[in-house]
């Protein structure tokens, strides 16, 4: 395996919209700078005709395969999906992520030192879209001299990016390929997500978003905000195989309030280590985006927001996924069949629900590579 | 470039059917074999749509585009018209509701081409009448508890059928052991293993 890894990786930056051209964003204000922090592996082509933009989740980041360093224990998040002989080839394909806008792991979020006052922005941060995290990705494909991708590919909120881009940008996408995710936030979606906010502003710590500046962090609420999205992140079959009623280092109940379950250990895991990871005012602000997407309201219908586009469809779904469901998979896929688009769909069965995109899983692999070998061949004879 | 491939004897004859750079749609397209042939030799604009999870992975490689989806489920989600073809290859016998399936293909296609086997054929009366057994021959080869052929019509009942529902056999290939036979040809109900229906509906008045 380690064979096929494209190795040692660095984070770039890509900073732009200096003032006086800030960025116009969704909300009518204008920012800048942005600074996007990207990785990219492979090599670009002469005619630039390769190039690969994968969009991350809600907790991703940049930084999608290889490793920082030696000693790094994890390799990026999506690693059994590039490298060489992988479905993203970077012996063809060249291969780009970057941090959204609004994020915490090196573009520009509340973390980052407002230039006016050289503090932090933390809730003066601008409330930003999922169109106004792609319209910054575009501008760091300008720089990078990327035309038009040969494939924009996402799970979760990196398939609505990946759907915002092929509407947003129609002659600059061959293909898109939307894994797990919505053309539009249901009522359910908003409801977790505004549960996790809820945790932040409870915890006492979060001090009204200013929590940098007092020396606190919101770390309770973050990681209630964290196990609770775990959960619609699993599903019912997954958690029944993999705690079910066990207990935790013990052989009878506690009859007492510590861990009894396995899987509230698992849950309070999940939450310790997102902590130490993700900052509490970026999760608000990337729900709120993830929240606020909805292609009907854009267009006033899911079909008409299709009607322009020109890339090819693949359009994922996992049977087990309860956050972003097939139903919802297919609403975006009827939109593309009424406008006579290319789309091809599958559900792929598994029973790990959302979190399934995340998981080497040899049908979602083999189907990905399939369908973009056949762009890319398009793509080179045009 | 891939060499011409070679189609089961039913599919090129379907394929020979469809005119080049038309719109089509192929429902239970399977592995794809006929769009890939159509979409790649004759530039149309083609389309399938599997159930199987085997047959859409066998399609992606193939570079033939296709919707997962249960036919039962309908084809509600095409305007009226949307494809010059939509082909049903032996797949009619195989849903739940065949009479729904001919009506949306007949509406959203404005034309229908359909392989059909004919339960009429004379092996399957003769195993029928003298045997007493579910008939069991090339084009229907399952064993009546594992069969996925649910609706079988003699090319009798199919024609019945179209009267009844307003659509026109435009042509009529009746087909034994893959290829078109004098006999087959004469009396089709009794000869014919498959038969393969040009079908359009009747224009309103």
């Amino acid at each position: 395996m380690n064979n096929n890894s494209v190795g040692i990786v660095k984070p770039h930056f890509f900073t732009f919209a200096e003032p006086p051209q800030e960025m116009p964003l969704d909300s009518g204000g204008r920012f800048g700078p942005i600074t996007l922090a990207y990785e990219t592996y492979g090599e670009l082509n002469d005619r630039a005709s390769n190039a690969v933009l994968i969009a991350h989740a809600l907790s991703g980041d940049a930084h999608v395969a290889g490793r920082h360093s030696a000693a790094d224990k994890k390799p990026g998040w999506w690693d059994y999906m590039v490298g060489p002989g992988r479905p993203f080839d970077t012996d063809r394909y060249f291969v780009i992520c970057s941090n959204v806008l609004g994020g915490c792991k090196g573009s520009s979020g509340p973390t980052s030192l407002n230039p006016h006052t050289g503090k932090p922005y933390n809730l003066d941060f601008p409330v930003i879209t999922v169109g106004d995290m792609v319209r910054a990705q575009a501008r760091l494909m300008d720089h990078l001299g990327i035309e038009r991708l040969l494939c924009v590919v996402g799970g979760s909120m990196g398939g609505m990016q990946a759907l915002e881009w092929a509407i947003e940008f129609p002659q600059r996408v061959a293909c898109a390929i939307p894994i797990a995710t919505t053309c539009r936030q249901n009522a359910q979606g908003i409801a977790f997500d505004e549960v996790g906010r809820q945790a932040i502003y409870a915890d006492a710590d979060w001090c009204e978003g200013q929590y940098s500046s007092q020396g606190r962090r919101p770390v309770k609420g973050l990681a209630v905000a964290r196990m609770l999205a775990h959960i619609t992140y699993l599903s019912e079959e997954s958690m029944r195989q993999k705690f079910g009623r066990r207990l935790r280092q013990k052989e009878a109940y506690g009859f007492d309030f510590r861990t009894d379950f396995e899987v509230e250990s698992y849950l309070q895991y999940q939450g310790e280590s997102f902590i130490k990871r993700f900052d509490a005012n970026s999760y608000l602000y990337i729900t709120k985006a993830i929240d606020y997407f909805d292609l009907q309201r854009d267009f006033g219908t899911v079909e008409k927001a299709f009607a322009h586009v020109s890339a090819r469809f693949l359009v994922l779904s996992f049977s087990s996924d309860w956050l972003y469901t097939t139903a919802q998979a297919k609403e975006i896929v009827r939109a593309l069949k009424i406008n006579h688009k290319n789309v091809t769909f599958c559900e792929i069965p598994s029973s790990y629900g959302h979190d399934a995109f995340l998981i080497e899983n040899p049908q979602m692999m083999k189907i990905i590579a399939d369908f973009i070998g056949h762009v890319y061949q398009e793509e080179s004879a045009r | 470039m891939t060499p011409p491939c070679r189609l089961r004897v039913d599919l090129q004859l379907i394929a020979d059917l469809v005119p080049e750079a038309s719109r089509v749609l192929d429902l239970g397209c399977g592995d794809g074999e006929l769009l890939d042939k159509l979409i790649h030799e004759k530039g149309v604009d083609g389309h399938g749509v599997e159930l199987y999870h085997e047959h859409i992975y066998e399609c992606v490689a193939r570079g033939v585009p296709v919707i997962h989806a249960d036919l039962d489920e309908g084809l509600s989600d095409y305007p009226d018209g949307s494809f010059d073809y939509v082909i049903l290859s032996r797949t009619l016998q195989e849903v739940h509701k065949p009479l729904v399936i001919l009506r949306e293909m007949i509406r959203v296609g404005k034309t229908g081409i359909l392989s059909v086997p004919n339960f009429g054929y004379w092996r399957t009366r003769f195993q029928l009448f003298f045997q007493g057994r579910m008939p069991v021959t090339n084009t229907l080869p399952y064993q009546w508890y594992d069969t996925p052929n649910i609706h079988l019509p003699t090319i009798r009942d199919f024609t019945l059928l179209c009267r009844r529902e307003g659509i026109r056999i435009i042509r009529q290939i009746p087909l034994n052991r893959g290829k078109c036979r004098p006999l087959s040809g004469l009396h089709p109900n009794l000869f014919a293993e498959l038969v393969i229906l040009v079908v359009r509906k009747t224009a309103t008045k």
